[in-house]
């Protein structure tokens, strides 16, 4: 399916969440507690067919995180986003999609060790390029670090 | 951290010292018969981390090989080896393992600092957060190549100048440190 | 007295943890790895990574979009031709900059020679991880031909930056054509050499064959893509399903095989590299003439927005993610890296194999770490 059919494929079947779209692809927008059904419907519908995480990541837009999705399909070849808002500063959690992908599993070790997000019921959460005791979260925007040399 | 090298002589040349407190003909003929072998066969540990790698395995193989002029094995364990080429990024995690390898290698031992990254940080100096801005903060190093890869023969160059200095060096030769008047950074 | 014997079932063995340290000899770089062993057989695979870690993402958040390129060849250093072909392709759609038709089919034949370079040294060194030590000279032989050719029409052998938003940064030299036809020539007749020495080799074949089963499910589950993938069976080449720069107009075969082993990835990047062998002659017989390059203002403003591009590289699907606010420098940039997903393939493949088979199945998976840890 093309962008704008996916846009109103998603329209129909999700009428409470917000749906938009960026140059590329549909962006499907869901609370924190409906992530792992939704994912799981998205995977199996067969309409849809989305089995394949490409891209998981987050961005830090003060003062809120984004999580961000890529899915993609290998039956159909089309791909959608999946965004999910978290307003928590402090402690930012989240259900980890370990039990429908195993790609999740590296994913989420980064984006923990340089964001800081959690994600519950993942296998073996580590910060897996920094060392265990490093200060801070790197890419959030209000990191310090007084060995950087800027110009 | 200081990174003087420690002088420690080798050899108790004092003993061969005549009545005006210089060393004869027999030490000076040690010290070279020494570091003509030193220079002519030192063994480099096999160390590259990123792009200067590719570089320096470039340099190993047939087009420009570097067993002629002597860095004929690479050897894998650091106990066996003379000099140390520090190609590619060292970052703050590695730093440890390449001052833990530098230990373990017996004297006398050699640094050459090969490529941008390992001279002074590189393209990474500014706004990095986990980039050794230079290996020479924590290991003292003997010859610096500049380059982004530098081109095999850049490394060529430079190893042939570490074998000018190991010729020129004095393990059997004693000279007294003169003394310092003011302090010398 | 009699002899007391103990039963094979009695014996009390215990596991124990073997480092496979970030200095190795084997040229994959500094990755470190944490074996569980009960014997010989290997129990569990544990990956530490962050050895080469050095912020690239970070970094680009502080410069300009166009000061960004020389980061990306930094990243996945054998393939530094197409990460630079990213960066610009993505700019370029961002911004709606038109690219000449010259500059694209020159970006193709740097991109497939790029490709070659890659996989020779890949084969190289993967015959050098299973115990011949004569591949690697005769890999670097041919790759130090086509370095050449880079330099005299680039200005460097690695780390490139020659492909930039708008087109590539300067024209090909006039004897670029006939000297690369007559590269090409020779190289096809090396490569039947080297099926003999190695692809033919009895013993070669038995250390790869049934060893190391990755299969499509679990291809897929884990997001692997490129070579690793094709040999399960995916379909997944970026250069047929999201075609870019002028690929729709070639004609090439995508490489699939159903062998999910050792022997199939091997067999698979073997094929590429006669496919890319067979892009590059299609676009030699007739390079269209024109402009190399677009002028570009001096300071890049992309439009607020999100943008995905995607590219085939030699390891996989190399994306990039840029999120935008306007301003002249990116909000985020994020790289989706081909070496970091296929990472996550070696504990399955490994697991209750010997030690041995451990260094044979990351050898052709083919890591690259800077890839993994940007």
């Amino acid at each position: 399916m093309i962008k704008e059919e996916l846009k109103q494929y998603l329209e129909q079947t999700f009428p409470n969440a917000k749906v938009d779209e960026t140059f590329d692809f549909p962006v499907l927008f869901l609370a924190k507690e409906e992530l792992l059904p939704v994912m799981k419907q998205l995977r199996d519908a067969p309409e849809t067919k989305f089995n394949f995480l490409f891209c998981e990541t987050a961005v830090d837009r003060n003062p809120e995180f984004e999580m961000v999705y890529h899915l993609s399909s290998t039956y159909y070849h089309h791909d959608m986003m999946v965004k999910v808002i978290l307003e928590d500063r402090e402690n930012p959690e989240i259900e980890s999609l370990y039990s429908l992908w195993e790609a999740a599993d590296l994913y989420e070790d980064e984006i923990y060790d340089l964001f800081g997000i959690r994600f519950t019921n993942h296998p073996n959460l580590r910060r897996i390029f920094l060392t265990e005791d490093w200060v801070g979260y790197p890419l959030r925007k209000d990191y310090q670090d007084d060995r950087i040399i800027s110009l | 951290m200081d990174v003087k090298k420690e002088y420690i002589p080798e050899f108790d040349g004092d003993l061969y010292k005549d009545e005006f407190g210089r060393t004869n003909f027999i030490v000076t003929t040690i010290d070279k018969i020494a570091n003509w072998g030193r220079s002519n066969s030192p063994w480099p540990l096999s160390f590259g981390t990123s792009c200067c790698a590719i570089e320096l395995m470039s340099t190993v193989s047939a087009k420009y090989d570097w067993s002629r002029f002597g860095f004929e094995v690479m050897r894998a364990s650091p106990r066996q080896c003379d000099v140390i080429v520090v190609a590619g990024t060292i970052t703050y995690k590695m730093a440890p393992v390449l001052k833990r390898l530098y230990d373990q290698m017996p004297d006398p031992k050699y640094v050459i600092a090969m490529g941008a990254c390992a001279v002074s940080g590189g393209p990474f100096y500014y706004n990095s957060y986990a980039v050794l801005r230079g290996v020479d903060q924590i290991v003292p190093v003997d010859v610096y190549i500049p380059g982004c890869p530098p081109r095999p023969e850049s490394l060529i160059h430079g190893m042939m100048t570490l074998q000018e200095k190991i010729r020129k060096s004095k393990a059997y030769v004693i000279q007294k440190p003169k003394k310092k008047k003011e302090e010398d950074k | 007295m009699e002899n007391q014997t103990v039963t094979p079932s009695e014996l009390k063995t215990e596991e124990f943890v073997v480092n496979i340290g970030p200095q190795h000899p084997a040229t994959h770089g500094v990755l470190r790895v944490e074996v569980t062993l009960d014997g010989e057989t290997v129990k569990d695979v544990l990956p530490h990574l962050g050895y080469i870690h050095r912020g690239i993402e970070k970094m680009t958040e502080s410069l300009g979009y166009k000061q960004s390129i020389f980061l990306t060849s930094r990243m996945d250093y054998l393939s530094a031709h197409i990460n630079n072909h990213l960066c610009a392709l993505a700019i370029e759609k961002a911004a709606q900059i038109e690219v000449p038709p010259r500059a694209k089919a020159i970006r193709i034949i740097m991109d497939e020679l790029q490709r070659l370079t890659s996989h020779e040294l890949w084969w190289g060194s993967c015959a050098m991880d299973i115990g011949a030590v004569t591949p690697f000279f005769l890999a670097f032989r041919d790759r130090e031909r086509i370095l050449e050719l880079f330099e005299q029409n680039t200005g460097n052998r690695l780390t490139m930056s020659y492909i930039i938003p708008g087109g590539v940064m300067n024209d090909v030299r006039p004897d670029f054509v006939p000297k690369l036809k007559a590269l090409l020539k020779s190289i096809k007749d090396y490569r039947k050499e080297y099926d003999q020495l190695i692809t033919g080799n009895y013993i070669f074949q038995h250390r790869t064959q049934g060893i190391g089963i990755l299969s499509k499910e679990q291809a897929i589950s884990l997001g692997c893509t490129g070579p690793t993938a094709r040999a399960s069976g995916l379909s997944c080449d970026i250069r047929k399903l999201y075609p870019y720069d002028g690929y729709e107009k070639l004609d090439f075969k995508e490489v699939i095989d159903y062998g999910c082993d050792n022997w199939a990835r091997y067999v698979v990047r073997m094929e590429e590299m006669n496919q890319s062998i067979h892009i590059i002659e299609q676009l030699l017989d007739n390079l269209p003439t024109g402009d190399y390059r677009t002028k570009l203002k001096g300071v890049l403003k992309l439009p607020a927005g999100e943008y995905y591009q995607r590219v085939e590289s030699a390891r996989g699907e190399l994306g990039v993610y840029i999120v935008s606010d306007g301003g002249s420098k990116p909000y985020r940039m994020k790289f989706r890296t081909p070496c970091y997903s296929n990472l996550g393939a070696v504990k399955p493949i490994s697991v209750g194999m010997k030690i041995a088979d451990l260094m044979a199945n990351m050898a052709t998976i083919d890591l690259v770490i800077p890839d993994m840890d940007r």
